[in-house]
């Protein structure tokens, strides 16, 4: 391009026109789909004149509600992604036997595997939680927003700026071949010198800000600005494990930054933190990663564990059994996460005391586990059960959950774990808890909170449809990885020699195949509810007779949530609120005082992207460049007082009279 | 920030009543003699180590070695106290929960950490084994 091979470097660092895999036909295929699929939504959003909506109402919001459903979409958009990435390593596993190669080249599938972690985790599992629990908290406790609702918009940015770099890496220059968690000293400069690692590092990082930041926001939402009465004692369930997930989030986020900037110094500067040389060691890595990872698991189970809470005793019609003891699990299940991460790696070599310290503990941690699932199923006891969707799942749930957390159990014993380690059967006992406890939970959570977000309930039909497709479509996915990995089988293999084991693999894909039916029947159930709103409507706000407070304000909620703080005497607060005869004030309404939009949030973002996107490729000019950029940004941002605003006392009045012409009608 | 977080609440005050009256919520902003007393303080306790150091007083690196480790742990204090206005009775006792909380998680990651890199280096170092 440039006679001048200094100059090119100076403008444009390692990044050369061969960074774009023009010769591997499978991108090149997904490239022509990106783009016509881009370019169709473009073309829908410019005809039906969505771009003002869009960025007045959603792009800028710092409505927590808004923010909490973006976060779901952006999951939902990048599951896509992360499941294709299934699909094909499924594909690729059930093929490649003996001279058959299949499709994916060595490097090109461990690419495959190490996005399929990363999307999953990070930019699946991580919004889907964060986006409910911004979404729920406020209306469960009785606020108008989160405590620093600006901060809100910024963290969703800073995670949608992180999965686009992870998206991009697919365009330009490649990914991480190294796995989910990018061990040295496989993830260090000698063996991976490519821009592959600093993609997933720079994702990471960026993401990461969003999480932690989220993680700050919530608590203090929580601790701060819960509705008058409601003492700790009195929260939600689901606001409980909230609280739970935050304190692991802002206890255990700064460990993961730490370290990924360790090795990034290792990558950038010539540093020998996790080298063999100078005194470093690989093996301080894998046991600072999983101080952060262990916890992170956590993270996401315990607001699924939160959803089921809630779901089991709104469709049992009954209090939640043993209320107490639920928090007091959830309690001790967030300090005894951090004292089992060394069962990632009973095989590095530590001897007898130190494995069975962790082993033990790991058992431990499984009774308050159970005593959850005694609860619930204490809960559903002489209940007058509704098998509605959302209870569906978490029956589903219970008995998934319960067999992953047993073959748990069974890998938390040093000497089975020395067998199973590394093999397939680990692959399917995390699949098993992830998919049967996270995945499950949010698919709940979604369908019971839907009608709140939207005014709708979702089609029962293709919802049912949705859930026996993704049951026996896991089950039929990765009860053969059990087996295979009892066999000795292990992960990340993308070629195998023995064809007795090819049938395994092809049950696999084929519960792949089911799983994808699963999503697909998702994707119907939202267009087949769309079509049908009408006669889905939630005219009450109470669509499942609810127990908690965010069924006490109109569906969707109006900008502020509640017109009149309300006062909680109980933990079921809209449930004692319906048994004590409450009436909805119908005046008095006052001028509300709310926080305005701003653009801050997703400048910062773009300019993070760039950042980010200029270290990967040593591109150091634009690098300081856009650091600075981001500097005077943010500090010129905390000059805007021009901040908030009043929603006027007549504008409450006639959202609030138009709710009770709704109810009226209904009646 | 402060405005926009009490936005939140329902109250009806004037946002800029809100920025002036910051100090409401019970939690202390600390003084001007806080400020300076910290700031002494924190200077000392790093001059010290540094000088430890430079003049090579006590003539023992691991003993220096701890003994700056000492210091920084006082420093720590020092900061919590005069820089984040810690005490036991700031919001409510949030601040010491948390701090506990910390305190325990930082406990747990160092030792196990060092437990769990020592064990392996003495089950795994070759030089350590005797072999033949």
């Amino acid at each position: 391009m440039f006679s001048n091979p200094d100059l090119q470097k100076l403008l444009f660092g390692r990044l050369t026109l061969d960074a774009v895999p023009l010769h591997e036909p499978i991108l090149l295929v997904t490239f022509a789909m990106v783009g016509l699929g881009g370019i169709a939504v473009l073309g829908a959003l410019t005809y039906f004149r969505l771009w003002g909506t869009l960025w007045r109402d959603w792009f800028t919001s710092v409505d927590h509600k808004k923010i909490g459903i973006m976060y779901i979409v952006l999951a939902l958009v990048m599951l896509l992604r992360g499941f294709a990435d299934a699909l094909m390593m499924r594909a690729q596993q059930a093929m490649a036997f003996g001279d058959v190669e299949g499709y994916l080249p060595p490097h090109h599938y461990d690419q495959i595997f190490t996005a399929h972690g990363v999307i999953m985790i990070f930019f699946v599992a991580m919004p889907l939680v964060t986006g409910l629990m911004n979404f729920v908290v406020p209306l469960q406790i009785g606020a108008r927003d989160v405590a620093f609702p600006f901060l809100n918009n910024f963290s969703f940015w800073m995670t949608v700026s992180g999965a686009v770099t992870v998206m991009a890496s697919l365009f330009v220059g490649e990914f991480a071949r190294t796995g989910w968690l990018a061990y040295p000293p496989l993830s260090g400069p000698a063996m991976s010198p490519g821009v592959g690692v600093d993609y997933y590092i720079w994702a990471l990082q960026i993401a990461g800000i969003g999480t932690l930041l989220s993680g700050i926001n919530l608590i203090a939402t929580i601790v701060k600005m819960r509705a008058p009465g409601m003492s700790m004692m009195k929260m939600p369930v689901f606001t409980w494990t909230a609280l739970c997930t935050n304190i692991l989030i802002v206890a255990a986020f700064p460990i993961l930054t730490a370290v990924l900037a360790l090795l990034s110094l290792d990558r950038y500067v010539g540093t020998h933190f996790f080298s063999n040389d100078l005194g470093g060691n690989p093996m301080m890595y894998v046991n600072l990663i999983w101080i952060w990872g262990h916890p992170e698991v956590y993270i996401l189970i315990l607001p699924a564990f939160g959803v089921f809470s809630e779901i089991v005793s709104t469709f049992s019609s009954k209090r939640l059994f043993g209320y107490a003891s639920m928090v007091y699990a959830t309690v001790v299940i967030t300090i005894l996460s951090y004292l089992v991460w060394l069962h990632h790696f009973f095989t590095m070599g530590s001897g007898a005391s130190v494995n069975s310290f962790f082993g033990i503990t790991t058992m431990i941690i499984s009774i308050p586990t159970g005593a959850k699932i005694f609860n619930w199923l204490f809960t559903m006891y002489k209940g007058r059960i509704r098998f509605e969707v959302p209870m569906l799942w978490t029956v589903g749930f219970m008995v998934t959950f319960t067999i992953g957390g047993m073959t748990g159990v069974l890998l938390a014993v040093p000497p089975a774990d020395f067998v199973l380690h590394n093999s397939l059967f680990l692959i399917a006992h995390f699949h098993n808890v992830i998919i049967g406890g996270v995945l499950f939970g949010m698919l709940a959570g979604i369908t019971y909170w839907f009608p709140k977000a939207f005014g709708f309930k979702l089609d029962e039909f293709w919802g049912k449809v949705s859930f026996w497709f993704w049951l026996t479509g896991f089950w039929f996915a990765f009860a053969p990885l059990y087996v295979l990995g009892l066999m000795g089988v292990t992960r990340r293999v993308q070629h195998f020699d023995d064809p007795s084991l090819q049938i395994w693999f092809v049950i696999a894909a084929f519960g792949a195949l089911l799983i994808l039916c699963g999503i697909a029947s998702f994707a119907m159930t939202l267009v087949v509810s769309f079509i049908r709103r009408d006669q889905l409507r939630d005219t009450t706000g109470d669509p499942w007779g609810g127990r908690t407070l965010e069924w006490a304000t109109s569906s969707p909620p109006p900008d502020y949530n509640f017109a009149f703080t309300p006062v909680i005497h109980d933990h079921d607060a809209w449930w004692d609120m319906k048994k004590r005869g409450y009436s909805r004030p119908l005046h008095g309404f006052k001028a509300i005082h709310m926080p305005k939009n701003t653009a801050t949030g997703l400048i910062l973002g773009v300019l993070s992207i760039i950042f980010s996107f200029a270290m990967i490729w040593y591109i150091w000019w634009l690098a300081a460049f856009s650091f600075l950029v981001i500097a005077v940004v943010s500090i010129g941002h905390t000059f805007n007082y021009n901040r908030d605003f009043y929603i006027p006392a007549d504008e409450v009045i006639r959202t609030e009279g138009q709710r009770t012409a709704l109810m009226a009608e209904r009646v | 920030m402060s405005a926009a977080s009490n936005a939140g609440h329902a109250s009806g005050h004037d946002a800029h009543a809100h920025d002036a009256a910051h100090g409401d919520h019970g939690e202390s902003h600390g003084s001007f003699k806080g400020y300076i007393t910290g700031f002494v303080l924190s200077v000392i306790l790093t001059a010290i180590p540094f000088a430890l150091v430079m003049g090579d007083v006590l003539g023992n690196d691991r003993l220096t070695g701890l003994v700056i480790m000492g210091f920084a742990v006082v420093q720590i204090v020092v900061h919590m106290i005069y820089f984040l206005h810690m005490n036991t009775k700031s919001e409510g006792g949030w601040t010491i929960l948390a701090l506990i909380f910390t305190l325990t998680l930082v406990i747990i990651t160092l030792t196990g950490s060092l437990w769990v890199m020592y064990h392996l280096n003495t089950n795994m170092m070759p030089m350590h084994m005797h072999t033949r």
